[in-house]
């Protein structure tokens, strides 16, 4: 298991430099001199002057990419342009914000999604199963934006269950998890539903048929295993997905987080912050990817065996 | 009485009927071979004694399942539960596909006993280890902690004998418990079941459609053809003096020493489909003396000296 | 005669989608938002860009059946126009996506090679990022727009249709009329235009039309963030943005124009889900 890992990892190594030049470029991409999108207006010539040897932006476009990893490695992203502080410190306020959401998210939509697929599964054509494709049909299609706009406006605005906004108490969380977690919850029903009928098939599900197992004994302790397979693997290539509800959701309920940052920073162009939250929504992505597929090592043993 | 007795049984899968009327008897301590080509419903056989059918969405429709003076067409699901893998075992077709690939393997065993014989993991864990020496696994201990994919077939299907025997059983249907393995295994597996059951008496209905593991193993034979029976009688009668021209047909084909490479000849023609049964004798297209009556009535399955035959040319057939 | 071109109709594939309930429910369903989206300034009541400041805010109304936004204009009028935006955008982003994407993926499966490794690396490396994030940073690049809003989801949905028909032709260039074709002397151009990609063809298409509902969620999201059309063009995702400020007063501004994307990205999904059965192709689908 150990070499299984320290395999992953240094598969992910040469991702992580693919994504941080990628996100390394855009400073460069974008139309005109990249300083000029750094300063302020009405900046001196000299402040231009200290600024471009600040960001090494004379020296040779390799050189700079090397100079910018080493100082992202040393944990020094610059510093905003519009905020005024290091991107660090920026981060590492939004970060924690958008990492309990994100993980509340996840586990929200795998259990409850699980749950519903299996339902579904067990119980197919019946009612149950055709209200979890439904939920499916919305999940997969109804903007969770616009999700989080309405449970704002019947829960928060009508009901005043919840904060509007914010993220000072616990029960703002509510709200956002749900919206994030309706499309989470589509995706892992549909594959655990899939999942399930696709294993009751199986030769050996009739050989435990044959054994005297019970039923729901079959269903739960064997199918359903079996099932998490497929959705764990396509948990860890959505992972993704769930971070990307976060910074969309974080945005409505106008909380903190990296999300917000983003799309903020964007709106206003501060690149260094740009880069600076793409990368770690990134490496978020990367390590999600990672877990996902030590989780699935370890629950099957022909994965461990083939791989290591 | 015997221990098992089927009963004019016929089976319905939605419109389908793939078994029609089929009937025979199993007592303890004997081997009886179910045989025939694939698609005569030997396995639907198997499933029909084990009330699994509901799982391939079918149902027996017609005449009884006895089985020690328990009416299985009957019983209630629960009760069922309680006579699979306690008194009536499964040995499956294909040792690759029949365990939990993602459980471990002597868990797997352990797990019989104890939903049957309501042993503590403990207690299964060494019955399991017992069991698995006594089929000549060597390490068993180890071999009791490995996954499935770290066995070779031949292993597989130890296990899966293991596993039909962890609560001892009355009656084993092992369904063709050779086709998936190499030749040499083959015969293996074969001779540890014939010693099981005649160490334990037990009762074993061998489904095969290889007439060589029948002469190797069996007592008695039923031939199936097209969901009915064809032929029975005890293995040295139907060696010796077939009725049925399916049966001899069947014989013909088991390969023999000596015979040239390339020679092994099949029978002619297929299994009807299960959609489009020919109408009377249901072999009669495939059968070289086929006669005008063949075509319209059904041949009766009639008693005779040695056994049995559904053929309405058994006695032309004896003396020509 | 009549009975026999109906039974025609009814075997064929459209036949089978439009005959079937949730087919020909989610096809009359999108009809009329290709139509509003098509003859939007002839389908709306009123002018989208006209302002009426008195008449802010008013909640739906015989004379406005969907209210009026912050700026007084009629909300209907401006959702039919939105929809003209959010359709183009999402047809022309998929469109770039499919055609580059099949370009790549027929390329990667025909030759194989170095290309195809490459190919493969980067659309493994693309998959697992979600097209929000990789619009999002192609939007950092090429700055917020309509334009940019078709290119940014058009690259972000590329991975899937490479992958696609990458696979299809892997499939399908061993098949021996494909062989006998190339023995012919056909060459490679022949038979990747002529053989291969009509037949990875069915798929593509389906995929397409899904992806076209995701591409306008996509769509209204980025204009929600204020990165897609800028006003006063009016877009789906932009009116919800504005009306975040009037979610106390004006909820309305919110719920309609949801309930627009809403209902035509499950017309898309159920009217796609219905050319999967009559086409018979959902194994294809679930390959790739």
């Amino acid at each position: 298991m150990l070499g299984y890992i320290i395999k992953r990892l240094l598969q992910l190594i040469p991702v992580f430099i693919v994504v941080s030049m990628i996100i390394f470029s855009i400073i460069h991409l974008v139309p005109g001199d990249p300083i000029d999108s750094m300063m302020q207006i009405g900046s001196t010539p000299e402040q231009r002057a200290e600024l471009t040897a600040r960001y090494g932006l004379d020296k040779p476009l390799p050189v700079q990419y090397g100079i910018w990893l080493a100082k992202m490695l040393r944990g020094d992203l610059g510093e905003a342009i519009i905020l005024r502080q290091p991107v660090t410190a920026l981060i590492a306020q939004n970060l924690p914000h958008s990492l309990l959401l994100g993980v509340l998210a996840l586990a929200f939509s795998t259990i409850v999604g699980i749950v519903a697929g299996a339902l579904a599964a067990v119980f197919k054509d019946s009612w149950i199963d055709r209200s979890v494709m439904t939920l499916i049909l919305l999940g997969s299609t109804v903007p969770s934006f616009w999700l989080g706009l309405l449970l704002i406006l019947l829960f928060a605005v009508q009901l005043g269950w919840f904060p509007v906004s914010g993220a000072r108490t616990w029960s703002a969380l509510v709200l956002p998890v749900l919206a994030i977690g309706l499309g989470g919850i589509a995706l892992v029903a549909r594959v655990t539903r899939v999942a399930m009928l696709d294993i009751a098939r199986r030769d050996f599900v009739m050989m435990l048929h044959a054994k005297g197992l019970s039923r729901w004994r079959i269903q739960f302790g064997h199918i359903l295993r079996h099932a998490l397979l497929p959705v764990v693997t396509i948990l860890s290539l959505r992972i993704g997905w769930i971070l990307g509800g976060a910074v969309t959701i974080e945005y409505v309920f106008a909380r903190p987080g990296l999300g917000s940052l983003l799309i903020t920073s964007l709106n206003q162009r501060d690149y260094p912050v740009v880069q600076g939250c793409l990368l770690m929504l990134a490496i978020a992505v990367m390590l999600g990817t990672l877990i996902g597929d030590l989780v699935q090592a370890a629950m099957d043993p022909r994965v461990r065996d083939s791989s290591t | 009485m015997a221990l098992l007795s089927l009963d004019n049984v016929s089976v319905t899968i939605g419109r389908l009927h793939p078994l029609d009327g089929i009937s025979f008897d199993l007592d303890r301590k004997e081997i009886l071979g179910i045989v025939g080509e694939s698609g005569s419903g030997k396995s639907l056989t198997a499933l029909s004694v084990m009330g699994l059918l509901p799982l391939i969405g079918g149902k027996v429709t017609k005449g009884a399942i006895v089985f020690d003076g328990i009416d299985l067409v009957s019983l209630p699901e629960t009760d069922y539960r309680r006579l699979r893998g306690k008194r009536i075992a499964l040995i499956s077709q294909n040792p690759m596909t029949s365990l939990d690939p993602i459980i471990r393997i002597g868990a797997q065993i352990d797990q019989v006993s104890q939903l049957h014989l309501g042993l503590s993991a403990v207690a299964a864990q060494a019955r399991s280890i017992e069991l698995m020496q006594q089929l000549r696994i060597p390490d068993a201990a180890t071999i009791h902690g490995n996954y499935p994919h770290q066995l070779s077939g031949g292993m597989k299907q130890r296990m899966v004998i293991a596993m039909a025997l962890a609560a001892d059983p009355d009656l084993i249907i092992a369904d063709e418990p050779t086709t998936a393995l190499d030749v040499t295994i083959q015969a293996q597996i074969i001779q540890i079941m014939v010693d099981l059951v005649r160490e334990r008496g037990l009762a074993l209905m061998l489904i095969t459609h290889d007439m060589g593991v029948v002469a190797q193993a069996c007592d008695r034979v039923v031939v199936l053809y097209a969901g009915r029976v064809a032929e029975q009688a005890g293995v040295a009668d139907i060696f010796a003096t077939p009725k049925h021209p399916y049966t001899r047909e069947l014989i013909r084909c088991i390969p023999r020493h000596g015979q040239a490479p390339g020679s092994l000849k099949g029978i002619p023609g297929t299994v009807p489909s299960v959609m489009d049964y020919p109408s009377g004798c249901r072999f009669h297209p495939r059968c070289a003396h086929a006669q005008a009556i063949c075509g319209t009535e059904v041949p009766l399955l009639e008693q005779k000296t040695s056994g049995r035959a559904a053929c309405h040319l058994t006695e032309v057939l004896a003396h020509g | 005669m009549t009975t026999l071109a109906s039974t025609e109709f009814a075997s064929s594939t459209l036949g089978k989608v439009l005959l079937s309930p949730r087919g020909g429910l989610s096809a009359l369903c999108l009809a009329i938002v290709i139509i509003c989206a098509v003859f939007a300034p002839l389908v709306s009541p009123y002018q989208y860009d006209i302002q009426n400041l008195p008449l802010a805010n008013r909640e739906p109304s015989w004379a406005h059946w969907m209210g009026t936004d912050e700026f007084g204009r009629d909300l209907l009028s401006r959702i039919i126009h939105g929809a003209r935006t959010s359709l183009t955008v999402a047809v022309v982003a998929i469109g770039i996506s499919v055609a580059i994407g099949m370009s790549l993926g027929a390329a990667a499966g025909y030759f194989g090679g170095l290309f195809d490794r490459l190919v493969t690396a980067a659309v493994d490396l693309s998959w697992s990022f979600p097209e929000i994030l990789i619009a999002l940073i192609l939007i950092a690049i090429v700055g917020p727009g309509l334009g940019s809003t078709m290119i940014a989801i058009g690259i972000a949905y590329l991975a899937q249709f490479t992958r696609l028909t990458r696979a299809q032709v892997m499939a399908l260039k061993n098949e021996t009329y494909i062989e006998a074709t190339k023995n012919l002397g056909a060459g490679h151009f022949h038979i990747i235009f002529r053989h291969l990609l009509p037949n990875a063809l069915p798929p593509v298409i389906v995929a397409g039309m899904l992806a076209t509902g995701n591409a306008i969620i996509l769509e209204a999201t980025l204009g929600f963030f204020g990165l897609g059309a800028q006003p006063p063009t009016p877009s789906w995702g932009g009116m919800m943005s504005s009306g975040t400020a009037q979610i106390f007063i004006a909820p309305w501004i919110i719920i309609f124009p949801g309930l627009a994307i809403a209902i035509t990205v499950i017309a898309i999904n159920l009217f796609g889900d219905a050319i999967i059965e009559a086409l018979d192709i959902r194994n294809r689908l679930r390959d790739a």
